[in-house]
Order: C-alpha cells, then sequence, then structure tokens
C-alpha cells in the first residue's frame, strides 16, 4: 500500500536523508509502527542508499527496536539489581506463567507483549512492572493477577 | 517557563539579567520532587493540586512554585520542600495540597504528619538539612536539584549558572583550563576514574589537520540500578551544557553530543529545551556571550545496548552503526568520532567542571582522598531503608553510607553484602565495611566504583545468584565480536547456571577463575575484561557459598529455585485456606483450621502462597 512507503520516507527526509541518524530514523518509525516493518527497512536502506544488511544489522543490534508486531500493552518487568535483589525473577516467572509468553514474545490475541528491561531509575518501588506508561511498584506474585485483569 | 528575551552579548548582560532574576525570586517556594522515583510515586498528581490550590488561593503572585528534578530521598517520595525554611514534607498526597498551602505556606505551621520520623530516635524532623539521610551528605552537584525547575533556565541563572563559562571565556586561555582541572585532581565519573585534565590535554595535543574536534558526554548510564546521571541530566541540564562548554573551550571543539540512553525520554526532552534556551539566550551557539568562541550541542539517542557506554561503541552508534568497539591502541582522544580527536567524559564529571572553575581548584582538592577528590553520587538500592541517591564525599566509608545515611536493612535482616561498581565490580563483604569510598580503595579489594550504584544485599540474597545474574545480564549485552567475550561469557554462565540448578562440579571454582583469567586479557573491551569481576569477588569473599551449592546442592539464602523447597511452617499455619486456593498448581492440601502441606511433586516455586500468607508459615529452605 502506497502509505506503507511514505511514512518511512517522510521521516528518513526530516533527518535530512542523512545516514548517521539511522537510528534515530529507526526509533521514529518504531514508534509510528509499533514495530519495524520489513519494507520500512527496505525503504530506509534505499533512500539512505545504504545496504539493507547494514540496516537490518542496527535493526537487531540495538534492543529497543523489534520486527515483529508488538502487542496492544507493552509490559515491562525490571531486573535491575536492585529489583533482582527485591524478588524480580520471581514476579517475571508469574507473569510469564499467566500470559503463556517468555520475554521478548506476544500473546497468540496480541493483547499483551512482555519485555524486560535494566533500571528504570524507580529503585525505591522494586519490583517493578510498568504497563504502558503505568508504574505499579512494589509487586509481588499475589499483586499481579488484579493488576493483569484490569487490563483484560 | 521561559520568558522572551533578546541573546546575550556579554557578560555584563548576563550579569543585568542574573541581577532582575534574583529580585523577582524572593518569594518563598513550593518545590515538588518531578524524578523518575516519585513520578512512579504519583507526584504529578500531588503537584497538579498544589498548584491547583495556591491558584484557589490566590497567592500566584505571593509564591513560586516549581516542578524540580530528583531531591534523591527516593524511598519517601511524592516530596516537597517550601523554601525559604526548606521545610521537608514526605509521602505527599494530593489531599494534603490545601492544607499545605493555607498551613505552611500562608501561616508557617508546620503539618506533624508529613514530616520525616527519625527511625532511630523516633521524633520527627522539620528541615531537610536535619533529615538524616541528608546530614551526611554533602550534596555539591544533587543539591541544586531542588531550587531547579529544569524546564527554565532562568532557575539556573539565579544560582549562579553560567558564571564559571563566563569566567573562563573572558579570563583564561584554554590552557590554563586544563591546569585548574589537573589542579582539582577530577577523575572520569563513569566508571573508569581517568584524569579528566590527562584526557583534556590528550585531545587538546592531537594533531587534527581540519582542526576539528568534538567532545561528547556519555550518558548511556548502562549499569542496572544506577540513575545519577538521568536524576542529573532530567534536574540541571545546564550544568552539564556548561561544563561541556568549557571543556570544548580548553579543547578547541566546537561540536559537542550528547549520547542519550534510549530508555532515558524526560531526559532527551529536559536537555532539549534547555539546549534550546541556552541558544536563545546566546549562551551556546554562535559567538557565545560576544566571546568569539562557537560551539554547540547535538544529541543523539541510544537503541538499547549496555555495550554502548563503551567509548568506541558509542561513536560508532553516533555516526548510525552498530556499536562495536574497537581495539583502543590509538586512544579516542587522538582518532574518535570520524577519526577525530575527540574527549569523552560522563555525565556527573561535566558537571563537576563548573564547580571547579567557580570555586577553585585548591577549594576542590581538599574534599575527597588523597587520590580521588571532590563528592561522588551512588545510587544506594536494593534491601536499605533508605533508597535513594546519595552524593558523599570520597573517603566515607561504606558502613557511613549504608547505616548513617542509608538507615540499615529493612526488617531486621542483617546485612550480607555490597554491590558496587555495576557488572564490571564486584561485592564487598561485611569484614570490609570500614573501607573509605574512594576509586583506589575498591579496586583494591575487587571491586570498582564504577559509576555509582551501590546495591546493599541481605541474608536472603545468594551471591552465587548474583553472580549467575551479572554474568548473565552481560551475555545479552555482549555485541559479539571477540571470541573470549562471546564464548567465554556464554561458558561461564553455563557453569554458574549447573551451580544454581544443583550440577555444579568440584572443579567448577577453578575453571571458572582460569575463564575469568583468560576474559580478562584477551577482551576487545571492558565489557568482556571486567566481565570476571562480579564472579571473582563473590568466589573470594562467599568461596563457602559455592561450596554448599555444589557439594551440599544447597542453597543457604532460599534464592535458587531448583535447590530450594517450599514448606508450610507447622507451628505458625493456622489453616485459613488462603494459600490453597491461592495456588495455581492445586498442589496445597488441608482442611479449615488444619496444619495445610505441599505436595512438592505439583509445586512449581511460583511463591504466590507465601504472597498471601498472612502469618509468615510459607518458607524456602
Amino acid at each position: 500500500m502506497k502509505s506503507d512507503y511514505e511514512k518511512p520516507m517522510a521521516i528518513v527526509s526530516k533527518y535530512g536523508n542523512n545516514r548517521d541518524s539511522l537510528i534515530s530514523i529507526l526509533q521514529d518509525i518504531q514508534s509510528e509502527c509499533r514495530y519495524l516493518p520489513e519494507d520500512a527497512l527496505r525503504v530506509v536502506a534505499s533512500q539512505l542508499g545504504l545496504p539493507l544488511i547494514q540496516v537490518y544489522g542496527v535493526a537487531t543490534f540495538f534492543k529497543a527496536f523489534s520486527l515483529e508486531p508488538r502487542g496492544e500493552h507493552e509490559v515491562r518487568v525490571c531486573l535491575g539489581t536492585a529489583c533482582h535483589v527485591r524478588g524480580a525473577p520471581i514476579v517475571l516467572d508469574e507473569i510469564k506463567r499467566h500470559l503463556g509468553v517468555n520475554p521478548g514474545e506476544t500473546t497468540d490475541d496480541m493483547r499483551f507483549s512482555l519485555e524486560t528491561v535494566n533500571c528504570l531509575g524507580a529503585c525505591a518501588l522494586g519490583p517493578i512492572v510498568v504497563i504502558n506508561d503505568k508504574y505499579f511498584g512494589q509487586t509481588s506474585p499475589g499483586k499481579l493477577e488484579k493488576i493483569l485483569r484490569s487490563y483484560e | 517557563m521561559r520568558r522572551s528575551t533578546k541573546k546575550l552579548q556579554s557578560v555584563a548582560e548576563l550579569e543585568q539579567l542574573r541581577s532582575r532574576i534574583l529580585k523577582r525570586l524572593k518569594k518563598p517556594c513550593v518545590s515538588v520532587c518531578g524524578g523518575t522515583g516519585c513520578h512512579a510515586y504519583g507526584c504529578s498528581e500531588v503537584a497538579a493540586s498544589i498548584k491547583k490550590e495556591i491558584k484557589r488561593q490566590g497567592l500566584t503572585r505571593q509564591a513560586d512554585f516549581k516542578v524540580t528534578g530528583c531531591h534523591g530521598f527516593c524511598e519517601h517520595g511524592p516530596l516537597v520542600v517550601i523554601y525559604p525554611q526548606k521545610i521537608f514534607y514526605q509521602r505527599v498526597s494530593p489531599k494534603d495540597a490545601p492544607e499545605i498551602i493555607s498551613e505552611t505556606l500562608l501561616r508557617h505551621n508546620i503539618i506533624k504528619r508529613l514530616l520525616y520520623v527519625d527511625s532511630v530516635s523516633g521524633e520527627k524532623v522539620n528541615f531537610e538539612d536535619d533529615v538524616p539521610f541528608y546530614k551526611k551528605q554533602q550534596r555539591l552537584i544533587l543539591g541544586n536539584n531542588g531550587l531547579i525547575d529544569p524546564t527554565d533556565i532562568e532557575d539556573y541563572l539565579a544560582l549562579g549558572g553560567y558564571s564559571a563559562m563566563s569566567k573562563v571565556l573572558f579570563n583564561m586561555q584554554p590552557t590554563e583550563v586544563i591546569e585548574e582541572i589537573r589542579k582539582s585532581g577530577l577523575r572520569g565519573r563513569g566508571g573508569g576514574g581517568f584524569p579528566a585534565a590527562r584526557k583534556w590535554e590528550t585531545c587538546r595535543n592531537a594533531p587534527s589537520p581540519d582542526g576539528i574536534r568534538y567532545v561528547i558526554c556519555n550518558a548511556d548510564e548502562g549499569d542496572p540500578g544506577a540513575y545519577m546521571d538521568r536524576s542529573l541530566l532530567e534536574g540541571n541540564p545546564h550544568s552539564v551544557i556548561e561544563g561541556m562548554i568549557i571543556g570544548a573551550y580548553a579543547i578547541g571543539a566546537h561540536y559537542g553530543y550528547v549520547y542519550v540512553r534510549y530508555e532515558y525520554p524526560l531526559a532527551v526532552r529536559n536537555l532539549s529545551l534547555a539546549l534550546e534556551q541556552a541558544r536563545a539566550y546566546g549562551l551556546l551557539g554562535e559567538n557565545i556571550l560576544g566571546s568569539g568562541f562557537s560551539f554547540d550541542i547535538k544529541i543523539s539517542r541510544g537503541g538499547g545496548a549496555f555495550v554502548c557506554g563503551e567509548s568506541t561503541a558509542l561513536m560508532a552508534s553516533i555516526e548510525g552503526k552498530i556499536g562495536e568497539p574497537r581495539p583502543k591502541h590509538i586512544h579516542t582522544a587522538v582518532s574518535g568520532l570520524y577519526g577525530k580527536p575527540t574527549n569523552l567524559n560522563n555525565v556527573e564529571t561535566w558537571a563537576n567542571v563548573p564547580l571547579i572553575i567557580n570555586k577553585g581548584a585548591s577549594w576542590y582538592s581538599q574534599i575527597g582522598t588523597e587520590g580521588s577528590k571532590g563528592t561522588k553520587i551512588f545510587s544506594l538500592v536494593g534491601k536499605i531503608n533508605n533508597t535513594g541517591l546519595v552524593e558523599v564525599p570520597m573517603g566515607i566509608t561504606l558502613r557511613e553510607v549504608i547505616y548513617d545515611i542509608g538507615g540499615g536493612i529493612p526488617n531486621g535482616k542483617r546485612f550480607k553484602a555490597v554491590q558496587t561498581g555495576g557488572p564490571s565490580g564486584g561485592c564487598v563483604p561485611e569484614s570490609l565495611l570500614d573501607l573509605p569510598v574512594d576509586f583506589d580503595r575498591l579496586t583494591a579489594v575487587g571491586s570498582m566504583m564504577g559509576s555509582g550504584g551501590m546495591i546493599v544485599m541481605d541474608e536472603n540474597t545468594c551471591l552465587v545468584d548474583i553472580a549467575r545474574y551479572f554474568t548473565k545480564f552481560l551475555t545479552e549485552e555482549s555485541c559479539g565480536k571477540c571470541t573470549p567475550c562471546r564464548d567465554g561469557l556464554d561458558n561461564m554462565l553455563d557453569i554458574l547456571t549447573d551451580i544454581t540448578e544443583g550440577k555444579g562440579k568440584e572443579s567448577d571454582i577453578e575453571l571458572l577463575e582460569e575463564l575469568g583469567s583468560v576474559l580478562k586479557e584477551a577482551s576487545l573491551c571492558a565489557l568482556g575484561g571486567t566481565a570476571v569481576n562480579p564472579v571473582l569477588s563473590t568466589i573470594t569473599y562467599f568461596r563457602d557459598e559455592y561450596r554448599t551449592h555444589i557439594e551440599e546442592k544447597r542453597c543457604p539464602a532460599g534464592v535458587c529455585k531448583a535447590l530450594i523447597t517450599i514448606t508450610i511452617d507447622e507451628e505458625k499455619c493456622t489453616g485459613c485456606q488462603v494459600c490453597a486456593r491461592k495456588c495455581p498448581q492445586e498442589a496445597i492440601s488441608g482442611k479449615k483450621k488444619e496444619l495445610h502441606k505441599i505436595d512438592h511433586n505439583k509445586c512449581i516455586k511460583c511463591r504466590l502462597c507465601q504472597d498471601v500468607c498472612k502469618f509468615e508459615a510459607v518458607v524456602a529452605s
């Protein structure tokens, strides 16, 4: 579809077709589309005059990018050291069990994507779970069901 | 809120503006902490209700209101401080707003229930400086956060901002600036602890045919558990900008970058705004303050890669490439970004520069120890009562930080170790708590200062699990370029995982030590090179714990899933059936008011039962 090409093209132009801005370009596309569609990568490579493999390399090297569509709700579990020490792994296990996915995956119904992050800078509230932009602090396995249910 | 102004074209104009600002600010001020920690506690609602209340009571002209950067005492947020007295309110909720305005702001009455209670004396504390958490700190860099709305450059000007830059641009030669930084003893705050002046001088003297040099601020802050740089950048971005301008002048650079980690969008936003405002006021860009010196800064965002905190990987990322480090036979100060001489320093390092110029190297070098001058900001987190950001003079002991400032370990548990330096650092046991905190002392005991993460651990933390945790983190972040790191870390992780699952062998400890030494010698960059530190330091100080895992297949701290069993304490169980109902595997049986039992064949150790039990009857052993 024509519009699939327009967005990425506009974003590349916004950065002056500058190769150095590749990471920022991909970040903007990711924000718009919630992931990096293959066609968008091809457009970016073509417009910047870069081999596709180079764009693909950057897209797969950095954790910020996903080549698979993300779910409606992004569940992020902090696994920073402070949260780890306060029991984050047990919280993560419980979320994995409840949603039936591993970190990096999305539920079949596309409602939830699960990610782990390494420190959100809110260590006083550890273990922390962030759903979209809402912070849930001092979580424990028992509190998760209610939290997740509120998004269902 | 920025008031529109034309570009300042001289120091005199800057000073005139400053006096006008100071005259305007002779009012009481309500300062609400807008740091990330407080955000998570709901400070936006608190701020909104206070602002609304000030308006409702018709006090908008008589009092200032600010949402500031992080005040540091994250455990007790949301925080509200009322100036000039510095009355300190903690755990404030939106419904406290009317009372705060009518009682404290108008009538100077203190609301007792919002005060901090000293956990030792049980007494309430009225003023910020008397709060034990702050008392032993020396908040030279972070202290200004409470007074600055990061979206308003004039707050920074009110505190003397950009006066160091003026002094440098008009009264000092570049070499004099470098000399002043050398005399101060400033060492890099990002982890390396390299003398800043030496790096600046190397960069200044490195040949550059077209005269181009760069200065970069490393705001990648990858260590999990560390968020000092975030709070500095979000709360006081101008201190970093001013530091970079001074450094650029000393080095002869006209272009700068701030490389901000992907996970810090608020820092990017506040920094962008600060750069815009600095340019509008003539404090950044072409011909700064009419001095003839031009310098500007761009922001470059990271993509979520720990390795991009390493200087060469960072620069590759700015160039739009994969963040792979390169060998540093030639340092980046000589050949860095785009092959030009580049000076890279950490956020906190840059923020120290205006302070040194303003107060002088002699004053600065009196703080700290022989080899480590100045203060250091730490994120004190983990099993600690007073979680937050602390700024202390180098040379303070770990014990003072953890107990006097941190308030000790919660729930009456015993201290076990403190981890410093992130994945490149190590664990320090109780026997070394009187160690003064400084670069060289921490390195000597197998840890390191690092960027400032200080993770406190108690008796329920398994140090083998911690070693495995850091190794796993590094395997995920390894760029994969060099064999020792890519394959060596994988091997180390396998061994450590086996140990935590009861499959460890007698020879494993020696094998880990051997692998570690290979990584240390042969890795391309410090990610692999320092990866051995968490493992080695835990083996050194907690060898017995490793042995217990290997020989007895037991985890004394009750953490390693494969080695623990969840049981119900006969003496504490009341037979309330709550756990049985909650268990997802229906593994708990027991009639009402009778002792419950867990079927270990069904138990998946999810700990839901432990979490819901109100009688602490469920134990992991």
